[in-house]
């Protein structure tokens, strides 16, 4: 018990001086929460190095490179950046105890883009109970964008269901008839792409939607669900799959002879990973949405910001394969994380770094597509809401209409 | 087939563990007791956090370790088991807004029955035969829970989240007059040491028991244990039910001090993790549960810590060098060290 007690007296002192310490920090108009240091800024990540969805580990490794540049170059504010990031092999029970590990023993000073939509369901209660940011987590889910509910958490990318709204407003429009079947990932992922539509759709999605498939990714092959989607004579594919499935679902419907209009999620439009192993032969027309530009379409060869891109790839981080769709987005968010931190300047509490997280003002890093801008504010916690529909024609994506706001609020 | 299934069950893959050798020495329980009593006093909350996992964790490996080190049969589905009772007490917290202690008794009953009925067909399979049923099970089991039919309950792919139980008021008010307080992990942390520590109780008498003895005749002999009056197919589903039983309540605790359920928490990689933390800890070896449950724990933390592009390849490496020093796991280490301490006293 004496023990106990001592170590509680022990804690009271630690707070007075805590308390002293910010107020004497205060009058240099510098403060800090725990984390945050004249310094120093530590922030944690969590990411699947292990594991089913191991591929997206490369974007923490991106980050990583990322922040090493920016250290090299002085850091922000003179503070460095101190990247912790762990792997959770993308099981919640393990994201929660290295969420606890980093709050908590590490003490950094907000989580910064955890992957995955189980993964971060399974911290935010606590991450907001900590009053801990959360900040730019990586999933698509729409449920990110819940700043009265949970004002500690926000997401980055454009919402599964904003795409899939977007196809649905452009079907409904151009092809008022359509008969469209679906094959869909069986998960968090697919599920979300698959209720955009839905809704986009709205009272017409039931006539309209002729046949509903979903895979496992544990499937080798996905080839008979696309034999029943052409057989239940389908006319439009959306096709909501990983960049896998995606290649051999384009190759496999070539195989059939089933030519329908192709909506390919944004998730695998990709040149270099899925369109080029598919064969540009049997891409032609597909149609999808993007919001970042894509390493392998030749028309950003002289792009500036694509050129800062490469740059940074060629000296600080020559083992990426800069074909990998993820590693551009990883090096977004660390942008974009960036700016929130040089936004903060020395109030580097967490109160602060969530104000300044929902004030980016038509920020833009710029491997986003041209005219999409990232805006938050206190009441809108989803900082990419814009796409534009491309069509992909000879080797390359072609973008048409205007940039698309489809913002669905969680 | 028949001749297959000799060569299999011909040699037996557990070596036979006296009775005596299942547990600890009293001085060496109190102990350990008395550590896992004490260290939560001294550890911040995260640390407490991870030892309630270790107990949870440990748990589930016991489960285990009496159906394989008891009966003699194998599971790599234990996960699914895990699942059943995780998503039980989940959806009695969250739905039915059941006491989070009464949650665990339903998921062990729930569990038991589920594992009883499928050991009824396991009964036909023997060996690496039966692994693979088991296995079948634990692939399956993520799917279920994802299934639409059941969304309204489970939560679908999103899982539930669950509320943490509040430390009671009534240790909130004795606490209160010793001027001391009691953080939810700390509690949970005491609640689940209770019940763990309860369940070995019952595990080591049981298997000192009549049905444990014949647990072990099975295990040794079948045809022998059937010539001696046992009921071979009752107490090899027996077995699994008390093992599923145990699985569930660990899921159920497991799934309180994480807070959420989500089918990808539960797949077959769970499965394999605590098969290995029962041979790491020794099969048959019940004390030797928490040491393979601190294996599966901290062993992954600590291969990332060396590199964390091949965290997965340094972890095969420490599984290795664990597996080829020291084939019985801790129970093999437990044994040196009591054999060296006998050593130094009679000097």
């Amino acid at each position: 018990m004496t023990v106990l007690l001592s170590r509680i007296a022990t804690a009271s002192v630690a707070v007075v001086a805590l308390l002293a310490g910010s107020t004497s920090g205060a009058l240099a108009q510098k403060k800090y929460d725990t984390g945050a240091t004249d310094t120093e800024i530590k922030i944690g990540n969590i990411m699947p190095y292990s594991g089913p969805a191991s591929a997206y580990g490369i974007i923490g490794k991106t980050e990583a490179a990322y922040f090493k540049m920016i250290n090299d170059a002085g850091g922000i504010n003179g503070r460095k950046i101190n990247f912790i990031s762990y792997d959770d092999g993308y099981s919640p029970p393990k994201t929660v105890e290295q969420a606890r590990k980093l709050v908590e023993s590490d003490e950094v000073l907000f989580i910064f883009n955890s992957l995955g939509t189980p993964p971060n369901t399974a911290i935010q209660k606590y991450m907001n109970a900590k009053k801990v940011p959360q900040l730019f987590v990586a999933t698509g889910a729409t449920k990110w964008n819940d700043p009265k509910d949970f004002p500690w958490t926000m997401g980055w990318q454009p919402s599964y269901q904003s795409e899939t709204r977007i196809y649905a407003k452009y079907i409904l429009k151009e092809k008022p008839n359509a008969k469209i079947g679906v094959l869909y990932q069986n998960d968090d992922y697919g599920k979300d792409y698959l209720k955009g539509l839905k809704d986009g759709l709205g009272s017409k999605a039931a006539s309209m939607i002729v046949a509903e498939e979903s895979y496992e990714t544990t499937e080798p092959t996905i080839d008979n669900h696309l034999v029943r989607l052409k057989a239940a004579g389908a006319d439009v594919f959306i096709d909501i799959t990983t960049p896998k499935f995606a290649a051999q679902a384009i190759k496999k419907a070539a195989e059939l002879e089933w030519k329908p209009l192709h909506f390919l999620n944004n998730v695998s439009a990709n040149v270099g990973a899925v369109l080029k192993p598919a064969g540009f032969e049997n891409s032609q027309g597909i149609i999808s949405a993007a919001y970042v530009k894509d390493v392998t379409d030749p028309q950003w060869a002289n792009d500036p910001g694509m050129k800062e891109f490469l740059a940074f790839l060629a000296k600080d981080f020559p083992e990426a394969n800069k074909l990998d769709g993820s590693v551009i987005v990883g090096y977004g968010f660390a942008q974009t994380m960036v700016q929130v931190l040089k936004q903060c300047g020395d109030d580097l509490t967490r109160a602060n770094i969530m104000k300044q997280a929902a004030n980016l003002k038509d920020f833009r890093t710029e491997v986003l597509l041209p005219g999409i801008k990232i805006n938050t504010s206190p009441t809108n916690f989803a900082p990419i809401t814009q796409l534009q529909l491309e069509e992909f024609k000879g080797e390359r994506w072609v973008r048409f209409g205007d940039v698309i706001s489809a913002q669905v609020s969680g | 087939m028949a001749a297959v299934q000799e060569v299999v069950t011909e040699a037996p893959a557990i070596d036979a563990v006296p009775k005596r050798a299942m547990t600890l020495s009293a001085g060496t329980t109190l102990i350990m007791l008395a550590l896992l009593l004490l260290v939560p006093l001294f550890v911040k909350n995260f640390i407490i956090f991870q030892l309630t996992m270790l107990l949870v964790y440990g748990l589930a490996v016991l489960a285990l370790n009496i159906l394989t080190g008891g009966s003699g049969q194998f599971s790599l589905g234990q996960s699914a088991f895990y699942a059943v009772g995780a998503y039980t007490s989940a959806i009695l917290i969250e739905n039915a807004g059941m006491n989070y202690a009464l949650t665990l008794p339903v998921a062990g009953f729930v569990c038991f029955l589920f594992g009883f009925l499928f050991g009824l067909p396991a009964l036909r399979l023997s060996g690496v035969y039966l692994a693979l049923a088991t296995f079948a099970l634990a692939t399956a089991m993520p799917q279920i829970l994802k299934l639409g039919y059941f969304e309204a309950w489970t939560g679908g792919v999103q899982g539930l989240v669950v509320t943490k139980p509040d430390t009671p008021d009534i240790v909130q008010t004795v606490l209160a007059w010793f001027h001391l307080k009691m953080s939810q992990d700390m509690w949970f942390y005491y609640f689940a040491l209770a019940v763990t520590i309860a369940i070995y109780i019952l595990s080591v008498n049981l298997l000192r028991s009549r049905s444990g003895r014949a647990f072990m005749a099975i295990r040794d002999n079948e045809i022998a244990a059937s010539a001696m009056g046992v009921d071979v197919a009752l107490y090899k589903t027996l077995a699994f039910g008390v093992s599923a039983a145990i699985t569930g309540i660990a899921g159920g605790l497991g799934a309180i001090a994480v807070q959420f359920v989500a089918p990808d928490g539960y797949t077959i990689t769970l499965a394999i993790s605590l098969f290995l933390g029962m041979v790491v800890g020794g099969v048959g070896w019940l004390p030797g549960s928490i040491v393979g449950s601190a294996f599966i724990i901290f062993v992954p933390n600590i291969a990332e810590g060396i590199s964390k592009g091949l965290s997965g390849a340094v972890f095969g490496v420490i599984l290795f060098i664990v597996i080829f020093l020291v084939p019985h796991g801790a129970r093999q280490v437990a044994m040196v060290a009591q054999h060296l301490l006998g050593r130094l006293k009679k000097r």
